[in-house]
């Protein structure tokens, strides 16, 4: 059955009220916050950790966002780390969240579709994090000039800015999986506590479980050494089911010149090669073209889930 | 007083087994008020989705204004506006904000929707709270904020799902003269409720649910007429004798209930004072009072349901 008129109808809308609310929201104050405080550490550490390598290091600039001294980790792992965190917060209540104030019924009456409301939840959420990691890019940045005293190159800042694309469809990741969970669980503490859960598996565990998984599939044979080979490839295999290992491979690709693979490497293919000679930015960006593919196609997967879930949803409390 | 704004042909809902609606035919004309009636769970605001086309009906059609509300719901909710039971609002944002981010929904401009959000809220008293945040409006408040959400609305049919549930008698009133108003402007309403005495004053007609049908569907006075008929209520007042047991078995007595000490409301299908006279002295008892009339509204109407609920 066809329906009329166009599904995007009243998505700006909802988007920008979403943002709106999430800009001013207390909630969203105190995760920023926490944000704001760990990249400012880390890249602390980092430019303290630059200045003392300076004379061998050729990319500086993207050092900026890798270089860790510890105990703090670099910035790049961190937000791999609490970004997550950020997008669950905005997204565990976008639906139940209106059921319960009993909003939605009224909304749905509007003249727009169920869609539109899904859509624009989504996308508002999406600004919001667009908005803040832009900004703690170009905070980055410009701490980094201003430390280093060293402008980046055009190169440099064509790598960042993808690099910044990327986290976005990472952050969309957890944003869908929280926007999911919320049509799905009716209770917005429970559907907090579930994307919460998710997020532990996914960056805590999920390292551990890798390779024990990867052992009972494809047992190290002695004789054999290209078991070993089999069972790395298993794990990795294991390992990408995780956003975060495939963002870390991005990262590691995309803010590192010199790295030539995400996989293992065998001295023959080696051979001839100038090691340590940066790649273009164009095949830096093609050899983790499948994990970027990888990262928008689980965004898009669960955010299909949320929008079957919540287009057959019953509207009465 | 002409043209059907909305026309529902053998609507139903199935949940799996259960059957929340059970085929209804509905027909409501322009200008008129129409209460739909009937206990809770009696499949009224199933009916009132369905016909919003906000849940998929399992069978039977819905024009609203000539148009399907499944096939082309923009249309359609253009026209009508929906206050839902116990209306929700972003509790942070004003009554104000409220109403200008659904006329955005809506698509109107931003000049006109200023004026349309001041002029509502305006005639449902509100101006003097506008400019505050919702989690601070009480109830009535919340009910007001809605209507003024369909004044502003501009919309043709108006759909309220017990916009009366939970208000105090005052604002109770207030409410119902603010949905008259709506009425007088030209609005098509539909209101359910599971009060008859709280809206009968306004409905043009009413529909009584049970059971996911509609048992009735007319005036107030056709209601009267149909299920008050041949039922007259004699309020008895005597001493020293129970009226019920002395009346046991008496012809054309339908019930007799003790409603105080020494009084009891005798129901019947005819003027059977002096049989109950009769009875009452024979049986030795002093008769004090005899006070005959008929059944009121409210009473019918809730026999109507108890006669429903007892044949099931």
């Amino acid at each position: 059955m066809r329906r009329e008129g166009s599904p995007f109808t009243g998505v700006g809308t909802v988007a920008l009220k979403e943002a709106a609310d999430h800009m001013t929201s207390a909630r969203m104050h105190l995760i920023m916050l926490l944000v704001l405080l760990t990249a400012i550490g880390s890249v602390y550490g980092a430019i303290d950790r630059i200045r003392d390598t300076t004379a061998e290091d050729p990319y500086l600039f993207l050092k900026l966002f890798t270089v860790a001294r510890d105990p703090l980790p670099s910035f790049a792992a961190f937000l791999g780390f609490l970004l997550p965190l950020v997008a669950i917060a905005l997204g565990f209540d976008a639906v139940n969240g209106e059921f319960n104030r009993r909003t939605l019924s009224r909304i749905l009456a509007q003249p727009i579709y169920r869609d539109a409301v899904l859509f624009g939840k989504f996308l508002g959420g999406l600004l919001v994090i667009a908005i803040a990691l832009l900004t703690l890019w170009l905070m980055m940045v410009g701490l980094g000039i201003m430390f280093l005293g060293l402008p980046p190159s055009g190169a440099d800042i064509i790598r960042g800015v993808a690099w910044l694309v990327v986290t976005l469809a990472y952050a969309g990741v957890w944003l869908a999986l929280a926007i999911a969970f919320s049509t799905v669980v009716r209770s917005p503490a429970t559907s907090a506590l579930a994307a919460l859960s998710v997020w532990l598996v996914f960056t805590v565990f999920w390292g551990m479980i890798a390779p024990l998984v990867a052992g009972i599939i494809a047992p190290i044979d002695l004789f054999d050494p290209m078991s070993i080979v089999r069972q790395f490839e298993w794990q990795q295999l294991i390992a990408r089911f995780s956003p975060q290992t495939l963002y870390g491979e991005v990262t590691g690709l995309l803010l590192d010149p010199s790295a030539r693979s995400v996989g293992p490497v065998f001295a023959h293919q080696l051979r001839g090669a100038v090691i340590g000679a940066p790649l273009p930015t164009t095949q830096s960006l093609l050899i983790v073209w499948p994990q970027i593919v990888g990262l928008v196609a689980a965004m898009l997967l669960l955010f299909t889930l949320a929008y079957v879930v919540f287009q057959r949803q019953e509207v009465r409390a | 007083m002409s043209g059907v704004v909305l026309e529902a042909r053998g609507l139903a809902k199935r949940y799996g087994n259960a059957v929340a609606v059970a085929g209804i035919d509905l027909a409501v004309y322009e200008g008129e008020v129409i209460g739909l009636l009937g206990p809770n769970g009696a499949g009224k605001t199933t009916t009132i989705l369905m016909l919003l086309g906000l849940t998929e009906a399992t069978e039977g059609s819905v024009r609203i204004l000539g148009k399907d509300p499944l096939r082309q719901p923009l249309a359609v909710k253009q026209e009508v506006g929906y206050l839902p039971d116990a209306v929700g609002f972003y509790d942070n944002m004003t009554g104000r904000e409220n109403l200008a981010y659904t006329a955005r929904l809506a698509g109107m401009s931003r000049e006109l929707a200023k004026e349309r959000i001041a002029a509502a809220l305006e005639k449902v008293r509100l101006t003097d709270a506008a400019d505050r945040p919702v989690a601070t409006y009480s109830r009535g408040m919340r009910q007001r904020l809605g209507i003024a959400e369909l004044l502003m609305r501009d919309c043709r049919l108006a759909i309220l799902d017990e916009p009366t549930s939970g208000l105090d008698p005052q604002s109770t009133q207030e409410l119902l003269e603010l949905i008259l108003e709506l009425s007088q402007g030209g609005m098509t309403i539909l209101l359910s409720s599971h009060m008859l005495d709280v809206v009968q004053s306004i409905c043009t007609r009413v529909a009584l649910f049970n059971k996911g049908r509609i048992g009735f569907f007319g005036t107030v006075e056709e209601l009267a007429e149909r299920i008050g008929r041949g039922s007259f209520v004699i309020d008895v007042e005597a001493d020293g004798i129970d009226v019920a047991q002395a009346l046991q078995g008496e012809n054309g007595i339908t019930s007799v209930v003790d409603s105080g000490p020494g009084i009891w409301q005798v129901e019947a299908v005819s003027d059977v004072r002096p049989t109950i006279a009769r009875q009452i002295v024979q049986a030795g008892g002093s008769l004090k009072n005899m006070n005959l009339r008929r059944a009121r509204l409210d009473e019918a109407y809730n026999r109507y349901f108890r006669e429903f609920a007892n044949a099931a």
